[in-house]
């Protein structure tokens, strides 16, 4: 048998592989920390495993939820102790290899140096990605499982323990009539929302920057400095400020600026159609300055020769903006405005803030103005139909990755070129 | 039509339109200005020109809530928060624009992606974990996730921006005898100042527009953020107090649009550096 295949056999048992390569220090390191995963691990990982398949067997000495947390960290747990001993395989394979070929083994203190060496970029990425585990991808398996339990208010812990249900959740939501309803009616509006709200904001903001930068404009810095004010002033402040002035009876939209007009008082905030109107215009006031402003950026770095050049070549002023300035502009900045439609799509702030996501409607389970992030906020905070809004948000995410995946593999910025 | 009159034309007509833009951005400023210094403490009594301008929502402010308790919080978090990005950040970004490690490829792309999907179901596990280990209502909570949160986005502007530090630099610094931490601390760092004050300005913004997290994580006034408690301000009794709120709101906004506007060509620097490239 060969030397790479008794280390690694021997490696079940970590640490013994090397000891068989006679690394001892590094074997015993194996060996102490498989030791104390073990001591400090057991028996949690022993309940978390039980608890996340059964889900508790006993009311009320088992709160489902817990275990299903614990259970899910279990999971993490075992992980991360899976690609410890794999390392362990490997290093001891990788030992066993260099002494059947003959190799020298490289010595302890060389091993030291290797290990900082090639454990630097780890040790630099290693605790960001740690925070990272508990805050992105422990909340998302634990919201992916849940769609598969019946967790909502009239099944919920300590009185009663939650079940696995299989694809209950998802069939519910395209089979029973209200949910469907509500789901096929919010989705559209997202849609809609996204497109009108983002096409808007990027088309104000794009007209703005050329308008502002034609060269006999004066005053340009102070124009400018007051027309990114909303930019400025944090968007959760503007939103409640428009949800006064757009109020019905007291709103200074219908009192200030419409009644002198001779317009009757519009129902901005009871009919569904005026609160969308109003949204839109919001989010395009408070989305239209970025966009501005980084189109400034790019009018002030187009080349003025260009211009000159389609001048002598007899181009009207409107020619130039098809042909130089609008392509200029969107080939710069398409990266940056993809990212202002992902925003809006799950842009919660501005439809939870203003209106609730209401006005009510009837015959569904969302306000009339819900997106998507803004239902299964209310879903989850307020109606607490946990399993069912964790399973839109499976929905919901398998859209949005797709999408991502779509754009992110058009960018090179992750190939590998010059690394060290 | 002469050139002349053509061009004077468009340049009444551009005029026109800045104008206008800049009444309709400007207007909802005015008008909550001279709300919060309106006698009454109702929305129906708010008016963009106060007919007896006074000061009492400012007092009320300061003698009746817990405003400012609220605002030395969201300072403190938005400061840890800031300091803590920073430091994650600029480490984790240099170790994906200078080495190769396992994940390196996908790591930082599935992070971002996984980001986009909708965290209001999953807030219950952060909930409960916090709850287990004896974290839920503290700071220190809020800021752990606040930075995890940032993670992802702007180390992705920072390797973009390290990568156009030309890699000559840290070879010969190598060859000299520097070592890994040395050359990033003594070469890379120093480069990299803009976009290190652009994230620095990232990290401490975004916590203030929180208040969803704020409010499920926080549950003692004492502790309370300003998004939150504007928020419970003009929730609980709309209308009621929305003078009280309009002068809350007032002194959020006058600081950190002066911040903003005094710093935001880094902002826009910072973005079309790390961004565009792609």
């Amino acid at each position: 048998m060969t030397h790479r295949k008794t280390a690694a056999l021997l490696s079940i048992i970590p640490g013994m592989g090397q000891f068989y390569n006679k690394q001892f220090v590094k074997g015993f390191a194996f060996l102490f920390l498989a030791v104390c995963y073990f001591i400090a691990f057991l028996d949690f990982l022993n309940i978390g495993l039980w608890g996340i398949v059964t889900l508790g067997t006993e009311v009320p000495r088992d709160h489902s939820i817990f275990l299903l947390v614990n259970g899910v960290i279990s999971i993490l747990v075992v992980g991360i102790g899976l690609a410890f001993y794999y390392f362990n395989l490997y290093d001891a394979y990788q030992n066993g290899k260099k002494r059947d070929n003959g190799l020298e083994l490289s010595t302890l203190k060389e091993q030291y140096h290797n290990v900082v060496d090639k454990g630097f970029p780890y040790l630099m990425v290693g605790p960001g990605f740690l925070l990272l585990i508990f805050v992105v991808i422990f909340p998302i398996i634990f919201m992916l499982l849940l769609a598969f339990t019946n967790y909502n208010l009239y099944n919920s812990p300590p009185a009663k323990l939650v079940d696995w249900v299989g694809f209950k959740n998802f069939i519910e939501i395209f089979s029973l009539d209200i949910w469907r309803e509500t789901f096929v009616s919010v989705f559209a509006w997202t849609i809609i929302w996204t497109f009108t709200a983002t096409t808007l904001q990027v088309a104000v903001g794009i007209f703005l920057a050329v308008v502002l930068n034609q060269k006999e404009i004066k005053f340009k810095g102070v124009i400018r400095t007051l027309l990114i004010l909303p930019w400025a002033v944090p968007a959760f402040v503007s939103i409640l400020i428009f949800s006064g002035l757009f109020n019905d009876t007291f709103g200074a939209i219908n009192q200030s600026i419409l009644a002198p007009l001779g317009i009757d008082s519009l129902p901005w905030m009871t009919d569904p159609f005026y609160t969308k109107i109003a949204l839109i215009f919001i989010q395009s006031w408070l989305g239209f300055p970025f966009v501005m402003a980084m189109t400034t950026g790019v009018l002030q770095s187009i080349p003025g020769e260009l211009y000159e050049a389609a001048t002598v070549d007899g181009a009207s002023n409107w020619d130039k903006f098809r042909k130089i300035t609008l392509p200029m502009i969107l080939f710069t900045t398409a990266p940056i405005l993809i990212t202002q439609y992902t925003f809006n799509f799950n842009n919660f702030n501005v439809i939870y803030l203003f209106n609730n996501g209401g006005p009510a409607v009837a015959d569904q389970n969302a306000g009339g103005t819900d997106i998507l992030i803004s239902w299964i906020y209310n879903l989850t905070m307020t109606s607490a139909q946990y399993s069912k809004a964790a399973a839109v948000t499976v929905l919901l995410s398998l859209i949005i990755v797709s999408l991502a995946l779509w754009q992110f593999r058009k960018t090179k910025s992750f190939k590998d070129e010059g690394m060290i | 039509m002469s050139i002349k009159t053509a061009r004077r034309i468009r340049l009444t007509l551009s005029y026109l339109v800045l104008l206008s833009a800049i009444a309709i951005v400007v207007y909802p400023i005015l008008w909550v200005i001279g709300s919060s210094f309106n006698p009454g403490n109702t929305l129906s009594s708010s008016t963009i020109i106060p007919e007896n301008a006074t000061l009492t929502h400012y007092k009320k402010l300061f003698a009746e809530t817990d405003y400012l308790i609220w605002y030395w919080n969201t300072l403190k978090i938005c400061f840890i928060t800031m300091v803590l990005s920073v430091i994650f950040i600029g480490l984790t970004a240099y170790a994906f624009s200078r080495y190769k490690f396992i994940g390196r490829k996908n790591g930082l792309l599935l992070f971002l992606i996984l980001q986009m999907i909708p965290q209001f179901v999953a807030i219950l596990a952060i909930y409960i974990l916090a709850y287990q280990v004896g974290l839920l209502d503290t700071h220190f909570a809020l800021i752990l996730v606040y930075v995890g949160g940032l993670i992802p986005m702007n180390t992705y502007l920072a390797k973009n921006y390290y990568d156009t530090i030309p890699k000559e630099l840290d070879e010969s610094a190598r060859i000299d005898g520097a070592g890994h931490f040395r050359i990033f601390w003594q070469i890379i760092l120093p480069l990299s100042k803009p976009i290190l004050a652009v994230i620095a300005l990232f990290s401490f913004i975004s916590p203030f527009a929180d208040f969803i997290l704020a409010s499920i994580l926080i549950s003692s006034d004492e502790k309370m953020t300003l998004a939150v408690g504007l928020f419970n301000m003009i929730k609980n009794e709309f209308g009621n107090s929305f003078t009280l709120f309009a002068a809350g709101s007032v002194l959020v906004a006058i600081p950190i649009g002066l911040l903003f506007l005094s710093l935001q060509r880094y902002f826009i620097s910072g973005l079309t550096a790390g961004g565009t490239k792609g």
